[in-house]
């Protein structure tokens, strides 16, 4: 549905996009995650008509974005960072409009603008000024301009960003709503919002693309060993004594002390890719007296990744095998 | 041209859902007013002297009358039509709504001649204004309609012009302030640029006489219309809008 090769902009000496390459499929959703000034908004422009491209091509439902630039925009829905509303427009008149220069046909658009007010929550707000809106309304207005004409690709440059974490819920739940009619991009600072909404995830920086994955399988990737996280109360043993009886247990490669009030003492107890050693580790527990105060498997979360992936001298081994956390007490 | 109307409409929805209109055809109509009551009044004056004077021949409703009040409208072109302009390409790229406009199946042309054609009709609202005193000047005399009809046809034409540059002049900033003073400044150099013309070569006095917009509507307050003046001003309207294109054009290159 989308496919980008070579994208390459260039600002005279800046390079802001440098030869991207990747692939979206028909009802997929796409995270796009990068720090800021990583090249998300300058993709999205290219790929939505906005800006041409410096090298490489575009290719949107069919479409060269750069040689047929009205056949690919009327396929293209696109929610810029902030939401292009008129102020002195109310929230319909505004959808009017843009259902016209969408090319909505004339008697399809009141039926059109009812049906993206209602899918987007905004009917209340359909004779207020658009400025006059709340920051969130203003976000679901702009989605809302965004789906008017049914387009077959929705890009969506944060789509989440300034609204509370109730409208956060909402507005993710129509994102994957939409994913079986449409084909959708997304940008987003927020980590987690990448993994709960999107299939597959381009991780972009300094205009480069630095990993492309499913979050699940980017988590696995840099997840070398397996750990857990267990908080004992040693009931007055020697932390290192415990932390050796943990040490002896088949399997375990590595015990970490991670953190110590009092007489509880949290672990973080490496082992082999695959194995599962929480019966063996929650026995020994138990056996050696000591309370057993919670055990939880620790993952890398995608922010770890994240910046993983974008710090310089990670980016340049990518797939990393091991994540040392904290500092070694028994080796 | 479904977008181009859309456009047009869009842009004279949002002259009146904001201040501008208002402003600038209240201003428009008050100076208009009083460039009337002034030249009316000194009409009627100099006619009643021409009556006391022996029995001249009456005084030309057309010539002493229409002809100066309509000249003075150029003044009220140059002042308020940078307020009409200025933010039509301004205000769009400073609150991002230059991106919808840009990402949907709409050409630069078909934006361009909506935003082109939606200032023409705020334009023609404040002609408008201006009919009704010479409607009132039919009420009571009996001026000749001909000339009146090509003096607006020259109007409007010199309408054009200014706001084909004035949209060229908003589409290279993002401040409306800006657009609006570089926009009266240029205006008002076209206006003086032959002030040059009687101190220097003959070369020069033709060039910047060929330049001035405003000579030209001398003719068509006389009733002339000559299409060497016609094509003059739809040429520069051309020219704007096409300079106004490539400006656009020339702004997604560089992002």
């Amino acid at each position: 549905m989308i496919e980008v090769q070579h994208l390459t902009k260039r600002y005279g000496p800046i390079t802001a996009v440098d030869d991207v390459n990747f692939r979206v499929e028909r009802g997929e959703i796409l995270g796009f995650l990068g720090p800021n000034g990583a090249g998300k908004t300058t993709t999205m422009r290219i790929l939505t008509g906005y800006m041409p491209a410096t090298e490489g091509r575009a290719i949107v439902a069919g479409f060269d974005v750069f040689d047929q630039p009205i056949e690919a925009k009327r396929r293209t829905g696109y929610l810029p960072e902030t939401p292009p509303l008129y102020p002195d427009m109310t929230v319909s008149e505004y959808l009017t409009f843009v259902a016209k220069i969408k090319r909505v046909p004339a008697a399809d658009r009141r039926q059109r603008v009812g049906a993206v007010m209602e899918r987007t929550r905004v009917s209340d707000m359909a004779n207020r000024l658009c400025s006059k809106l709340s920051k969130g309304y203003r976000q679901r207005v702009g989605l809302a301009q965004a789906l008017i004409h049914n387009p077959d690709v929705l890009i969506l440059d944060e789509p989440t960003a300034g609204l509370d974490p109730k409208q956060i819920i909402e507005t993710r739940r129509l994102i994957k709503e939409l994913a079986g009619d449409h084909t959708i991009i997304l940008s987003t600072h927020i980590l987690p919002e990448v993994a709960q909404t999107c299939q597959r995830v381009v991780i972009i920086n300094r205009g480069r693309v630095v990993a492309v994955d499913t979050p699940d399988a980017l988590t696995a990737r840099l997840r070398g060993s397996e750990t857990m996280y267990v908080q004992v109360d040693a009931m007055g043993a020697d932390a290192t004594l415990a932390a050796m009886t943990l040490q002896r247990i088949p399997g375990v490669t590595r015990v970490v002390e991670s953190d110590r009030r009092d007489l509880v003492v949290g672990y973080e107890v490496e082992s082999d890719r695959g194995r599962d050693i929480r019966r063996d580790l929650s026995r020994v527990v138990v056996s050696s007296g000591w309370g057993l105060l919670e055990l939880r498997p620790m993952r890398m979360s995608l922010e770890e990744i994240f910046l993983e992936l974008t710090t310089e001298e990670a980016a340049a081994a990518a797939p990393v095998a091991e994540v040392p956390v904290g500092e070694p007490v028994n080796g | 041209m479904g977008n181009i109307i859309a456009i047009a409409q869009k842009e004279l929805k949002s002259y009146f859902s904001s201040p501008i209109a208002y402003i600038v055809i209240g201003l428009w109509a008050f100076l208009y007013g009083w460039f009337f009551i002034n030249i009316l009044a000194f009409f009627v004056r100099q006619s009643m002297q021409m009556g006391q004077f022996s029995g001249q021949q009456a005084m030309n409703v057309n010539q002493q009358l229409i002809r100066p009040l309509l000249q003075n409208v150029t003044i009220l072109d140059l002042f308020l039509l940078p307020m009409v302009t200025m933010r039509t390409y301004a205000e769009e790229k400073r609150s991002g709504t230059i991106e919808l406009l840009l990402t949907s199946p709409v050409s630069d042309f078909e934006i361009i001649m909506g935003k082109f054609l939606g200032a023409m009709a705020l334009y023609t609202v404040m002609l408008g204004v201006t009919l009704l005193h010479v409607a009132l000047l039919f009420k009571f005399g009996t001026p000749e309609w001909k000339p009146i009809v090509t003096a607006y046809i020259g109007l409007l034409l010199l309408g054009g012009c200014f706001i084909a540059l004035g949209l060229l002049i908003s589409s290279l900033t993002k401040n409306q302030i800006v657009a609006g003073m570089v926009t009266f400044a240029v205006f008002l150099m076209l206006w003086i640029i032959t002030w040059i013309g009687s101190f220097s070569g003959p070369t020069v006095d033709k060039l910047t006489q060929y330049l001035s917009i405003i000579d030209r509507l001398d003719d068509f307050n006389k009733g002339v219309l000559d299409t060497s003046h016609l094509i003059y001003y739809l040429s520069f309207i051309g020219f704007g809008l096409f300079l106004t294109a490539k400006s656009v054009d020339t702004e997604r290159w560089r992002g």
